[in-house]
């Protein structure tokens, strides 16, 4: 976000995204898309995740799982000893038509139908992309100080938190040249915490790594600890895009997808001076 | 005007467009799963093994436990019990017949019974059991390190893979072709902590985890860990076994190297 007016256009338009922060983002959506999608494949080989170094298999955090009874089957998932009806989605879904035991559904998983081994094809060729394009995000947005400077708030900008979720609540989106501070730190926790996160906990997961670093494994909790965090990550990352999209929607689509594929954004004062 | 016109097309487009996709993405994927790309997935495969070789020295070690981390249930995955009839003559009488041969690129082709494995120095090892699907289990395995085998049975310099062959017919076919079979490289071959285990959690192996002796190598996938060994060779290529991938999963499409 290198703030610099564009010389010679409307004053209005500035120059919002380097390239490189464009082009590592559409990267990043192609990869965690089918990162999520081949993840979610894996997962249903043993819908069931546990904490620990081993699994114990009666005790889960989380399950899904499939039993018939006499009003057809059902889908059931357990989180934390609580159980949920899940038929149709979780547990049990179906696949052209007919009723089958499945964590989650075909249509969110690649390939749709069961297969563990082109799973993790899919996802270990995609977690190198993803890990490439995120190592020279991180290692460019350090070099350029973006992150201190696009993505770390300011303290004017964190005290003023409060009329800022009040404006998000009222769907009024000021269009500045700065990220304001609900961004900034959402921004942040994904590519400082949750995707950094998600890398180690997968890695974690591997008996080759472990027997490289085998500290990594002991500071997660153990194996089963990792997977399961891996997962909360994914959800946590899910989340995320569902927030992050319907805010792009909101706040000005046309604005936002523009500065994010050419680097032009439209403010609302021209040449506004901002912190 | 223009600008409400050009919002409402693109909403529009974009609808469509996710519509289309969702409806045929399915297709897409799954037939990309097939096709030449999945060769451009698999070179994934590669990295990963190169980058995991570099890092790994000979002596990097899978963690040892306690006996305290020991799990109650260790679940037995694959065959259970094999049906193979020459197997159940041996299991019939505890495997005093059962004649472990060591053969292919050696100089000296053995036949170990299970009282010659058990004379020999022993290794012991709490370690964990890493699933492809998942989960993991922690065992105590006790059996002769592959290297002391190896060793006696003196690899000629052409060999470059162990190839185990099992009892277990995983998968039932006219052809055979649904026999378990496995293979390593030699560091993993020749790791210390690879074993030749004939015991488990201080009792003698069991059938559902591969009686009479079945191998660990800790720090690969449970896949790469044949049950039921009854033959082990030293080869040059693993093109002429199976549909030539190595073993049984790499033959129904999973990686040959397994260290993730
Ligand atoms: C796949 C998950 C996604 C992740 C992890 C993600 C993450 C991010 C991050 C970290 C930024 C800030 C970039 C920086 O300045 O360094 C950003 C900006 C942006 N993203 Fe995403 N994004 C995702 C998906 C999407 C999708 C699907 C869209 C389109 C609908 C989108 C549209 C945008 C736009 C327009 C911006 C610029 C926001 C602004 O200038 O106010 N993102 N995203
Ligand atoms: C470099 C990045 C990554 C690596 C090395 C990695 C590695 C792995 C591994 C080894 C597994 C198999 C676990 C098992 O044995 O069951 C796995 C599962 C999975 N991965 Fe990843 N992964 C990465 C990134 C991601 C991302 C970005 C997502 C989500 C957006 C994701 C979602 C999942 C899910 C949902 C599973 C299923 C099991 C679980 O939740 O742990 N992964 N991953």
């Amino acid at each position: 976000m290198a703030a610099t007016a564009l010389e010679g256009r409307s004053p209005a338009f500035i120059y919002r995204h380097t390239v490189l922060v464009r082009i590592t983002h559409w990267i990043n959506v192609v990869c965690i898309t089918f990162l999520l999608m081949s993840g979610l494949q894996i997962f249903n080989a043993h819908p069931a995740l546990y904490v620990g170094q081993k699994s114990d298999f009666d005790h889960p955090v989380l399950a899904m799982t499939a039993r018939n009874t006499p009003d057809g089957p059902v889908g059931e998932t357990t989180i934390l000893g609580h159980s949920f009806d899940t038929s149709g989605i979780l547990g049990m879904s179906y696949y052209d038509g007919v009723p089958r035991a499945r964590g989650f559904p075909s249509w969110i998983t690649v390939p749709s139908y069961q297969d563990l081994a082109t799973g993790r094809r899919w996802h270990f060729f995609f977690a190198w992309l993803f890990f490439i394009n995120g190592a020279v995000y991180l290692a460019a947005s350090l070099a350029t100080r973006h992150i201190w400077r696009d993505l770390v708030p300011s303290w004017s900008q964190i005290r003023a938190i409060g009329p800022t979720i009040w404006h998000h609540l009222k769907l009024k989106f000021p269009h500045e040249r700065e990220y304001n501070v609900l961004q900034k730190l959402t921004y942040l926790t994904m590519v400082a915490g949750v995707l950094p996160l998600v890398v180690l906990t997968g890695l974690t997961m591997s008996p080759g790594v472990n027997a490289i670093v085998p500290w990594l494994v002991e500071v997660f909790g153990g194996r089963q600890t990792a997977r399961t965090i891996h997962f909360i990550c994914a959800t946590l990352i899910v989340l995320f895009i569902l927030v992050h999209v319907l805010l792009v929607l909101v706040s000005g689509v046309w604005n936002n997808l523009r500065s994010m594929v050419t680097g032009r954004y439209r403010v609302d004062v021209a040449g506004g001076d901002h912190g | 005007m223009a600008e409400m016109l050009s919002r409402r097309r693109f909403l529009l487009g974009t609808t469509s467009a996710a519509a289309a996709l969702a409806l045929s993405g399915c297709d897409i994927l799954d037939d990309a799963s097939q096709g030449n790309f999945r060769n451009v997935l698999a070179s994934a495969e590669e990295l990963t093994r190169a980058t995991q070789r570099f890092f790994l020295s000979p002596t990097s070690m899978a963690k040892e436990f306690t006996e305290a981390d020991i799990g109650k249930n260790f679940r037995a995955n694959g065959s259970t019990s094999p049906d193979d009839p020459e197997y159940l003559r041996l299991a019939a009488n505890g495997f005093a017949d059962w004649k472990l041969k060591v053969g292919g690129l050696v100089e000296t082709p053995l036949e170990l019974s299970l009282a010659d494995l058990r004379a020999m120095p022993s290794r012991t090892q709490i370690t964990r059991h890493d699933c492809v699907e998942g989960w993991s289990c922690i065992g105590k395995w006790t059996g002769v390190q592959l290297a002391l085998v190896l060793d006696e049975a003196k690899l000629k310099p052409e060999a470059k893979y162990i190839l185990f062959t099992c009892a277990d017919e995983l998968e039932k076919t006219l052809d055979g072709s649904g026999r378990y079979y496995e293979s390593h490289g030699l560091e993993d071959a020749f790791h210390p902590q690879t074993i030749l285990a004939y015991e488990m959690n201080g009792a003698p192996l069991p059938i559902p985890h591969g009686a009479p002796v079945r191998l660990r190598v800790e720090r690969q996938l449970g896949y790469k860990q044949p049950k039921y060994i009854m033959r082990i060779d030293a080869v040059d290529s693993l093109e002429k076994f199976g549909s030539g991938n190595g073993g049984f999963w790499e033959d129904r499409g999973y990686e040959w190297y397994a260290g993730i």
